[in-house]
């Protein structure tokens, strides 16, 4: 190892830069040769400059401590991780596949529920799910289509085989970031880019607009389409106006609507204006206080009854979290198979169902050394990393259990893969997951890459921005540039302008 | 357009003219200050008292503060966060409703007034306004010029842009009138009538807060009077910071917005607007100082207040309502 990699340690995980020998892998040889020869300085002087344009765009977050707000940005890390062109590939057949049969599930649970006739999926545990609509049984959504946008969270273990950590099927956050990592690398890295062959991840926004489009009611070749937020407060809201502004369509709060006849409309300067799709970042639970949760001052009352009636399309479709339940994610590789007869392209993390009583059993007999979820939390609560837990948090989550079977799953600990990053000066390896964004309308398309999230304290599994996580940006690779970049002399990689 | 986003560009845009707005006060009045020898402690409340007046704080102020002076006008002005209409304030304010239209306004605008709000939050403006309150205070006003710049050149000259500019000559035509209503009444000796001899410095400082002391003096040609320069400042149909022109491009931005041709009205906003633009197109100096200029301006104000009331009840009524439903 060269330079600032001198003293990297691979320390025993899959690394995703270096072999186990310490070796470069060869999609990795050109960064190693351009940042070798930077010193810690340079180093820190470019992260700095990233995060500024991060700060003065205004992608932050509000920390609020006493009657003032904080705004924070999500901490970047500048080296790329960098995926491999045959890696990829696998990855994108493996969440097509995915993707096609967990839409498939959901037409069928809300349909005839075949998978559970048939004994693949107990009827419990559909039932039971937090967010399964018994109010949409039998109902008809816009072409067929459940999850239009899918956040599958993926991680490598020790052997760097990818496996499916969880889906999110409801309203997955954190495509901006993805968007806004490759400016600022490219901001940060200009030269790095061209010699690289990575693929470009713009398109986004159109691709999402497409399945937008898609979906419209009557097949109205001009729709009009908006995105939904719960407004300025909501953490993820530069994200809703950044895709709005990207897509180049309004996004709107719920007091800008109001739905008259079974129609929604947006309160204009010049009167009202049907909507015909809204990209709505809302909950189901906030959708309409007339149907769901009556608290719900975010919501549109009357919107259920519009989008029954078919004169509104709305992505994702409502009642989706039935599918990225952590229970109902134990039975996905079964669904695989029943569904398309296929076997999983790409497994899913080794799960223990505590509803089941044989797992259960193991659960309880192991729960020190496991990663015990609940099914129905998202962003990292809810969570118990056994073997960093103490006695008595061990307790509690053994008495969850025991008290609602239906609440929890566990999992092995699973050594994610580490990267080189940036941390405190110095590069270190840091364990990080990669969340691809699933689309999907007239066909699934994916932007080649995804998020990669990165926890930056060391040691830490848990990559989530709620809980310290930061991010890098995430290069999938050309077809051709796969061959060993050439030995590369100091004089050339320092003509690159970065 | 939503109404909403309309209300937000309206408003944005007011709240960054009225942080220009002060800026100017009070670098003009710092600026004044150093030419008064001895300045005794009266004189110097007679001094920083006006601006208060004129930005109707007056009160808030003296909850706040227990005596007046130059360092806590300017305190209080610039950096007070509990005044609502403070620099700091006004552009939280106008940050706060640009984020909520982010997707309307170009990029560079966003970035532009997100930078300057950083910076007057941060220690560095600060330090600037301790050590060299003038290029502090040029940086703001240079800030707001820029935004209305950047606005011009990168955003589309349509509903979203006509909002901003009818807010802009709004808010400019109330503050160049309420300027020169208070050095009126602290200008006017007792029992002189309007016109007769004034101090030239506080004239000339009066221009100063409208930048329009070179352009009055192009005109003018060094002829400083009270009557002179209240006749530039209201009625002169080409600078751009007196109240004719102000009114006469808010009124063309709001009639643009209905998509209506200038003359006539299609709901009441216009019709108050073209009357007061029909007004001060076919007034003269002597026909203001014939109702008297400080009863002129004050009814201008209002007239102005009523103009901004009827804006919203025509485009964003529904904002109305659903704060009454809540």
């Amino acid at each position: 190892m060269q330079g600032m990699f001198t003293d990297y340690e691979v320390g025993g995980f899959f690394d995703e830069m270096f072999d186990s020998a310490g070796k470069v892998r060869p999609h990795y040889a050109k960064l190693l040769a351009r940042f070798a020869d930077m010193d810690p300085a340079e180093f820190e002087r470019k992260t700095v400059l990233a995060e500024h344009s991060y700060l003065n765009q205004g992608i932050t977050f509000t920390v609020y401590s006493g009657d003032e707000g904080t705004e924070r940005i999500f901490p970047f890390d500048l080296i790329p991780r960098i995926v491999a062109a045959k890696e990829w590939e696998h990855i994108e057949r493996g969440l097509a596949q995915r993707l096609t049969a967990l839409n498939m599930f959901l037409h069928d649970v809300y349909h005839e529920q075949h998978i559970i006739k048939e004994g693949i999926v107990p009827a419990d545990i559909v039932h039971s799910a937090k967010h399964f609509r018994p109010e949409f049984m039998g109902f008809d959504v816009p072409k067929n289509i459940y999850i239009h946008v899918c956040g599958t969270d993926l991680i490598r273990d020790g052997k760097g085989d990818y496996l499916v950590l969880e889906d999110n099927g409801r309203c997955p956050s954190g495509v901006s970031y993805l968007l806004e990592n490759r400016q600022a690398m490219k901001r940060v890295f200009p030269g790095l880019f061209a010699k690289y062959g990575v693929r470009p991840v713009d398109r986004y926004p159109q691709e999402l607009l497409a399945v937008l489009r898609h979906i419209a009611p009557n097949d109205n070749p001009d729709p009009t389409i908006a995105v939904l937020s719960p407004g300025i407060f909501n953490s993820a809201y530069f994200e809703h106006s950044f895709l709005a502004r990207e897509m180049g369509i309004e996004i709107v709060v719920g007091a800008d609507l109001i739905v008259q006849n079974q129609r929604v409309y947006m309160k204009t300067t010049h009167g009202l204006k049907q909507v015909d799709v809204i990209y709505r970042r809302i909950d189901d639970d906030f959708l309409d206080p007339l149907v769901f949760r009556k608290d719900s001052v975010l919501g549109v009352p009357g919107l259920v009854d519009a989008y029954r009636a078919g004169n509104v399309a709305l992505a994702n479709s409502i009642g989706t979290g039935v599918a990225d339940d952590k229970a109902t994610y134990y039975y996905v590789p079964a669904m695989i198979k029943f569904y398309l007869g296929e076997d999983p392209i790409l497994p899913n993390v080794e799960t223990f169902l505590s509803a089941v009583d044989s797992d259960r059993k193991y659960i309880l007999e192991n729960i020190a050394n496991l990663v015990v979820k609940s099914a129905n939390e998202s962003g990292g609560y809810g969570m118990l990393i056994g073997p960093h837990a103490t006695k008595e948090q061990i307790e509690k989550f053994r008495q969850a259990i025991l008290a609602d079977p239906r609440g929890y799953v566990a999992q092995p600990v699973i050594s994610l893969s580490r990267s080189p990053s940036f941390c405190d000066g110095d590069i270190e390896g840091r364990h990080i997951d990669l969340r691809p964004y699933v689309l999907c309308g007239e066909k699934i398309s994916i932007v080649p890459g995804g998020l990669t999230r990165v926890a930056m304290k060391k040691g830490s599994l848990v990559v989530n921005s709620s809980q310290g996580g930061g991010s890098k940006d995430t290069w999938v690779l050309d077809e051709e540039d796969e061959s060993p970049a050439p030995v590369q002399s100091q004089s050339q990689s320092s003509s690159i302008p970065a | 357009m939503l109404s909403r986003v309309a209300d937000s560009c309206y408003w944005l845009s007011r709240y960054i003219e009225r942080a220009e707005t002060n800026s100017r006060l009070l670098h003009v009045n710092m600026n004044l200050m150093l030419d008064l020898e001895d300045a005794d402690h009266d004189s110097v409340r007679e001094h920083w008292q006006p601006v208060l007046a004129s930005l109707e704080d007056q009160e808030l102020f003296n909850t706040l503060y227990d005596h007046i002076d130059g360092e806590s006008v300017m305190e209080f002005v610039t950096f007070e966060k509990k005044n609502p209409h403070s620099i700091i304030s006004s552009i939280s304010s106008a940050r706060e409703n640009a984020r909520t239209v982010r997707e309307q306004i170009s990029s560079e605008m966003w970035e532009h007034l997100n930078k300057l709000y950083l910076y007057l939050r941060s220690e560095k403006a600060r330090a600037d306004y301790r050590s060299t309150p003038h290029d502090f205070y040029r940086s703001i006003i240079d800030g707001s010029h820029l935004f209305q710049g950047i606005t011009d050149a990168t955003m589309t000259h349509g509903e979203g842009w006509d909002f901003i500019q009818a807010g802009k000559f709004l808010e400019r035509a109330d503050s160049t009138s309420r300027v020169l209503d208070v050095k009126y009444h602290i200008l006017l000796p007792q029992g002189e009538r309007v016109g007769g001899s004034v101090d030239l410095t506080q004239w000339m400082a009066v221009l100063k807060s409208c930048s329009a002391l070179e352009a009055y003096l192009k005109i003018r040609v060094g002829h400083v009077t009270a009557w002179d320069v209240a006749e530039f400042l209201i009625l002169h149909p080409t600078f751009p910071r007196s109240i004719r022109f102000s009114v006469d491009n808010m009124d063309r931005a709001i009639h643009r917005i209905s998509g209506s041709g200038i003359s006539g009205f299609h709901n009441e906003a216009e019709r108050l607007s073209g009357q007061l633009r029909a007004n001060i197109d076919y007034a003269t100096i002597e026909s203001v100082f014939e109702v008297g200029l400080h009863q002129y301006l004050d009814r201008t104000q209002l007239r102005l207040i009523e103009i901004a009331n009827k804006l919203s009840k025509t485009y964003c009524e529904w904002l109305d309502e659903s704060a009454d439903a809540a």
